[in-house]
């Protein structure tokens, strides 16, 4: 601690605090101000998003039209997917791994910080010109976060060409802040940090980051071949000409399925942290973590098609797709078991990141199993568009990567901002979000093998109930967030004083400095602690 | 160890500009096609498209004036120098991956959409929409022929095609010999080698635009006439940008070595354009085979 100490205060210069005003937010290079603006940005996004899944349920509490026209229902649903997944999750992350990743790994901060700052930045625009779609003439795009053409081409409102400009400019955001985080593990980590001493959220990132790197520009392709076939006449989607709508499906999925995983990488790093703090032991089979992370990715690639299944692929290519999305049942198995073997006989205890953390073992691994139904190319025929494909993937992306990111958050905060959180608070934020989050979405299990498709805005009468109780959940799930934001915003205000290392069990460099951490952490190398040489 | 710690920038301006530079640019392109599509002027579209390009440009210079004055101040660790190089190594890496979505559609029709809409294989059933449509490739007649009227002609890859080839080629090589060049200190040699280079650049990027006259003029080869015109564009045109980026950039290094920038030991920015040269050369040679010779 006292060497720390010393080297922290070794620059004067480099110790100065924040700016001033505004122009600390605009202008700053600094990895915690841009973690932090971040995190503020998802969780306004978060809430967004909610809103608008908050009107479809609304609507589909009862079967007929009671609220908003099926133009409008159809908008919500592509822009709440939209703004969740670009919006919510991945900046969640990206912020997190910010504020963490410099002071896990002992660097003095990214290791392109002007361009860290721009990664940000290009997001308020981007969203801003996404929101701005829906009041223009015709409306928001309205054919799903999958855009599938020719809905979004042949079909698709004059907004369509935002939406593309907006997804060009998430993308090259994506990018750099990806280049950021690989450039910053592989080359600044503190001496004696080896590779196999990283902490495992700084692996999850960096494969993470390598998958981005890889999907995003085919996502920026897939939506200029897009623009073509509006603007320019192509016919890259249109057989008519040649092309083939299905083409889009491909090279949409070819960057989705990896998307997926974007999502959920991280989250396992989230949760490998947390479980040994709380369990007070080390992490169980620390390198077949990361190698399990490593064929996660690597699978990634080949599994694209799993969500092509009823499209008309040829039956090898239907095979392949399914042994293929089956083999990642066991890497991610893999992942599962450790996080048991940790807790086993370990000394637990149950703070709220901890509950977080346990709620996303369990219901992440429901949402797996429904992810295995689903890969079973036969049984998919039944399965496919239909709310059992919501369910599945509201499982892994609610209780898996959102629990994950909450976790992390009541996990760090004490860091971030010196106070401990009023566990009382979390632990009620804890239990209605866990129960909302079961009665929202384990129903649509049932209303989808029943056959309930997904994307309309009524339904048949046998399928009421179960999404009367949805919707119930839904408006429970949605309101307790609200106490997630009471959470942080008390626990920057003020609280019971955080130590540095705010855990008892908690172990790595980031618990060596004071919380809340300095301005700037590690202007010099550290020494790495007992527990990490 | 290393003793000297790494520069961390103070406060900077580029960042939030070049956020706003971005928006002008999408929000006015965006604006720009819509009303040409609804056939409209596009006067509010363009000159917002048109502010974005013009501060994006000053934004990179300032922002880019900034690292190098900083660089020259000697402000840069060799880790600084690290950091750097996967910079411009994943980029690069994100750069082939957008090449890999435009090769992976043209392998994708040529392979499997064309040919199930000719008739072949279990999804033979699209036969029962254009039951005359015959499967072939370069793709002459459309199954929609009025829609997307297909080519009279494609470009032979044995004329400008292969010259092409042969520059982009040498101008790998003219740059390897001008960073040799620059290894000795040799500036002299330096100059005389990426002056070469740059005008093979331009040389090539001129039969490009001229081949694309001919296609337009002279064969009907359009990015209307069918999928084979939207692959074969999408896929050199966005190549030629490319090459017109890196020839802008290959100036702006001739420009730095004039004015006495580099030497034999410091010179990452010259090195950075010269992986994007040959980057921009190898996506050239999978062109050449793939869209004209194949």
């Amino acid at each position: 601690m006292s060497t720390l100490d010393t080297t922290l205060h070794a620059d004067a210069h480099e110790h100065h605090g924040p700016a001033k005003g505004m122009g600390r937010w605009l202008f700053t290079t600094n990895h915690k101000d841009i973690g932090s603006m971040y995190l503020w940005f998802s969780l306004l996004m978060f809430f967004v998003g909610g809103c608008m899944a908050l009107m479809i349920r609304a609507e589909l509490f009862q079967p007929g039209l009671q609220l908003i026209e099926p133009g409008f229902f159809n908008q919500m649903t592509t822009m709440h997917g939209l703004i969740m997944v670009f919006g919510a999750v991945m900046p969640a992350f990206v912020g997190l791994a910010n504020w963490m990743v410099p002071m896990m790994i002992g660097a003095p901060d990214m290791a392109l910080p002007r361009m860290n700052n721009w990664s940000f930045w290009i997001l308020p625009f981007a969203f801003a010109m996404l929101i701005s779609t829906l009041f223009m003439e015709g409306g928001a795009p309205n054919f799903g976060w999958t855009f599938y053409a020719p809905l979004s081409t042949t079909y698709a409102p004059p907004s369509v060409t935002y939406f593309i400009f907006a997804i060009h400019m998430m993308g090259i955001s994506s990018i750099m802040g990806a280049i950021n985080i690989i450039a910053t593990i592989l080359n600044m980590r503190a001496p004696g940090m080896t590779m196999m001493k990283l902490p495992l959220f700084c692996w999850t990132w960096l494969i993470t980051a390598f998958l981005l790197i890889a999907v995003m520009p085919v996502l920026a392709g897939v939506v200029t071949m897009m623009l073509m076939d509006i603007h320019f006449g192509t016919s890259f989607f249109d057989a008519g000409g040649g092309g083939d709508p299905v083409l889009f499906q491909h090279v949409f999925w070819f960057f989705g399925h990896p998307e997926v995983y974007i999502m959920i990488l991280p989250a396992f790093g989230i949760i490998s942290q947390i479980i040994p703090t709380f369990a007070r032991k080390r992490l169980f089979g620390y390198a077949s973590m990361v190698y399990a992370t490593a064929s996660i990715a690597v699978l990634s690639f080949l599994v694209w098609a799993h969500h092509m299944f009823t499209v008309g692929i040829p039956l090898a290519g239907e095979l392949f797709f399914m042994y293929a999305t089956m083999l990642i049942a066991v890497p991610t198995g893999v992942k599962v078991f450790n996080w048991v073997a940790t807790m086993f006989r370990g000394s637990m205890t149950f703070e709220t990141p901890m509950l977080f953390a346990l709620a996303f073992v369990v219901l992440f691994t429901i949402g797996g199993f429904s992810g295995l139904m689903l890969a079973i190319a036969p049984v998919d025929f039944q399965y496919h568009d239909t709310y059992f494909v919501v369910a599945h993937f509201h499982y892994v992306l609610v209780p898996g990567a959102i629990f994950s990111i909450m976790a992390g958050v009541y996990y760090w905060l004490p860091k971030w901002t010196g106070h401990m959180l009023d566990e009382r608070m979390g632990k009620l934020h804890f239990w209605l979000s866990f129960i909302g989050v079961n009665i929202t979405f384990f129903p649509m299990h049932f209303i989808g093998l029943a056959g309930m498709p997904r994307r309309i805005p009524d339904y048949a009468l046998q399928f009421a109930d179960f999404n009367m109780v949805a919707s119930i959940g839904a408006f429970l799930f949605g309101l307790s967030q609200l106490i997630f934001l009471w959470n942080v915003i008390a626990c920057v205000r003020g609280g019971r004083k955080a130590e540095a290392r705010a855990w008892e069990g908690a172990e790595g460099l980031e618990w060596e400095i004071p919380s809340p951490a300095p301005y700037h952490t590690f202007a010099t190398p550290p020494q790495l602690p007992e527990s990490l040489r | 160890m290393s003793s000297s710690s790494y520069y961390v920038p103070e406060q900077s301006r580029w960042p939030i500009l070049a956020s706003v530079a971005l928006f002008l640019l999408a929000y006015g392109a965006g604006t720009l096609l819509n009303a040409l599509s609804a056939e409209q002027g596009g006067g509010l579209g363009l000159v917002l498209l048109l502010a974005g390009a013009l501060m994006m440009g000053l934004i990179l210079v300032g922002w880019f004036g900034n690292v190098i004055h900083e660089s020259r101040g000697g402000l840069y660790s060799a880790q600084m120098d690290r950091s750097f190089r996967w910079g411009m190594s994943w980029f690069i890496f994100s750069e082939v991956m957008f090449f890999a979505a435009f090769f992976g559609a043209l392998f994708y029709v040529r392979v499997l959409a064309v040919p199930w809409l000719g008739g072949e294989g279990d999804k033979g059933v699209s036969q029962m929409l254009w039951p005359d449509f015959v499967a072939q490739w370069p793709l002459m007649i459309t199954p929609d022929a009025e829609r997307f009227p297909g080519p009279a002609a494609v470009i032979s890859p044995w004329h400008i095609p292969l010259l092409n080839t042969c520059l982009l080629v040498t101008s790998s090589f003219t740059l390897t010999l001008a960073h040799k060049a620059l290894l000795r200190d040799a500036r002299m040699q330096v100059r005389r080698w990426l002056f070469v280079t740059i005008v093979l650049g331009v040389v090539f990027i001129g039969f490009q635009a001229y081949e694309y006259a001919e296609a337009y003029h002279e064969l009907g080869l359009t990015l209307q006439a069918g999928v084979y015109g939207a692959t074969f564009f999408i896929l050199t045109g966005f190549h030629g940008l490319h090459v017109t980026l890196g020839t802008l950039m290959l100036m702006i290094i001739l420009g730095r070595i004039v004015v006495g920038h580099f030497d034999s030991r410091q010179h990452f920015g010259f090195e950075a354009v010269a992986w994007y040269w040959h980057f921009v050369d190898v996506v050239w040679i999978g062109l050449f085979l793939f869209v004209y010779v194949l």
